[in-house]
């Protein structure tokens, strides 16, 4: 807005006068008796309107579309079978490949690494430790090595110990886990969940995610896990 | 230098040297300025016209004159090969779009079939691994290109006054350009595909606050599924090669609005002593 010039003004007052709001009062061309809005600039503002709201109408539910699958709630698929109770010795793992997500061949596999759970606690009470092979630094596969009895990253060398903590690297928090159930006498595996330091459960965040002290709250969780 | 103007800002245009005719085909020149009338017969008028087709268009979309204007600009003094980095990215692009459309021919954007359809081109199709290698190849070279023209903007210091809107520009290109490297890796859909992108979007996951929606957008959802590809593929091969065209149609505006700055060790010539500095 340019400093107060009176240009628009009909009258020639040196004095500051209101501006009315009725364009015959401002000298507009065209105006009549009790106008406020001209028709031009209400045509302009219905033209953007419907503009805007034609827009809408198709920006809204393909936006939708695309972000959609960040509020959906991850369908676990019923309990996995990974093989018989006697199958799984306490002091070390067994591996176990499972298909997490169907119909769309190796991609759908993961690695889970299953022992008996000899020692539950308060926190893991399940009667098997399902380890996921999914690193915690960046998701590379991890490996278990038995004679060092730790599960060893090949991309950027993260170490975890036989619970699944981290002993070296870059990982954040330590390895997730599955659920897993005995039904039958065979162990079932059920959802996966992130673990923190004290390997108390916590929602399933993606690798290289905190999930400790202040910094679990730079990384929320997604919305419906 | 002409003596009779005082002051280098009151040039009037009429005053100044007319540039010399860019060297363009006879049927683009512009014509003569018409003298005094005559009388002329309709069919001379026609032929006198021009009926070739390239003067046909012209006279309906003045395009010779935008092209006069756009290609035949006054560069400064100085301007060397480094300037060509520009249009060697542009022209990389361009490659890149053109194999591109053929190899999305063969492709098939479905996790079981993927490697499957690559496979076949590099293994079946005549020049196959040839056009796919030029893609694959020429990603890389598009992306040094990239670097190399930004380096170049940065140590000539074209990037200043009043070129800094071209210097955002191209900056959101260059975040373009990353944006294909990382999309495009994922198609061929082997081991190293596979993980590398594993590893990339949950590199976007470790971005505080927006990063695990940001990765979660782009495997559309928690887990990679048969939609993870399909969306890399359509972001590959239709967002983003759109954005990058429009960003280059107003990173070229703006070159040919502003045009180019000389090279940092060209030193302006000075007024003489005769003429006021201001």
């Amino acid at each position: 807005m340019p400093p107060e010039t009176d240009t628009k003004t009909s009258s020639a007052d040196a004095a500051k006068p209101p501006k009315s709001k009725f364009t015959a009062d401002r000298g507009w061309p065209g105006s009549f008796e009790g106008e406020t809005v001209t028709r031009r600039s209400f045509m302009t503002g219905v033209a953007l309107t419907a503009g805007g709201v034609a827009s809408m109408m198709f920006a809204l539910p393909a936006l939708g579309f695309a972000l959609g699958p960040l509020f959906e709630k991850t369908n676990h698929i019923s309990l996995l079978d990974v093989g018989p109770v006697d199958e799984f010795p306490a002091d070390t793992f067994v591996p176990q490949v499972v298909t997490t997500t169907a119909g769309i061949g190796e991609v759908g596999k993961t690695l889970v690494y299953i022992r008996k759970n000899d020692n539950p606690t308060p926190e893991q009470s399940w009667p098997f430790v399902a380890i996921s092979n999914r690193c915690a630094h960046l998701g590379c596969p991890v490996r278990y090595i038995e004679a060092a009895k730790s599960f060893i990253c090949p991309c950027h060398g993260g170490t975890y110990n036989f619970e699944g903590e981290v002993t070296g690297g870059p990982p954040v928090r330590p390895l997730d886990r599955f659920e897993t159930y005995v039904q039958n006498g065979r162990v079932m595996l059920g959802a996966r969940f992130s673990v923190n330091s004290q390997l108390e459960r916590v929602p399933t965040r993606d690798p290289g995610e905190h999930v400790d002290g202040v910094w679990q709250v730079l990384y929320p969780p997604r919305p419906t896990t | 230098m002409p003596p009779k103007l005082s002051n280098p800002l009151k040039k009037n245009v009429s005053d100044l040297p007319k540039p010399p005719m860019p060297p363009l085909p006879p049927s683009l020149r512009p014509n003569p300025k018409p003298g005094p009338k005559e009388e002329v017969t309709v069919g001379e008028a026609a032929a006198a016209g021009g009926t070739s087709v390239v003067a046909w268009i012209d006279e309906r979309t003045s395009g010779s004159g935008f092209l006069r204007g756009f290609l035949f600009r006054k560069v400064p003094k100085g301007t060397n090969w480094w300037y060509t980095l520009g249009s060697a990215t542009m022209f990389a692009f361009i490659a890149q779009a053109f194999t591109g459309v053929f190899l999305a021919m063969y492709y098939t954007p479905s996790p079981t079939e993927a490697y499957e359809s690559m496979r076949h081109v590099n293994n079946d199709v005549f020049l196959g691994e040839f056009v796919h290698g030029m893609h694959k190849w020429g990603a890389t070279v598009m992306t040094v290109l990239v670097f190399v023209h930004m380096a170049r903007t940065f140590v000539f210091g074209a990037y200043k006054y009043p070129r800094e809107l071209n210097w955002i520009v191209g900056v959101l290109l260059l975040m373009m350009t990353m944006m294909m490297g990382f999309t495009g890796y994922l198609l061929p859909f082997d081991q190293r595909s596979f993980w590398a992108t594993v590893v990339g979007v949950n590199l976007n996951g470790t971005g505080p606050i927006i990063g695990p929606y940001l990765a979660d957008f782009l495997r559309a959802g928690s887990d990679f599924t048969a939609t993870t590809l399909s969306r890399f593929y359509a972001i590959h091969m239709m967002l983003v090669p759109g954005l990058i065209g429009a960003l280059i149609g107003a990173h070229l505006y703006l070159v040919a609005k502003l045009g180019t700055s000389a090279p940092p060790w060209k030193k302006a010539d000075l007024p003489t002593s005769d003429e006021k500095r201001v």
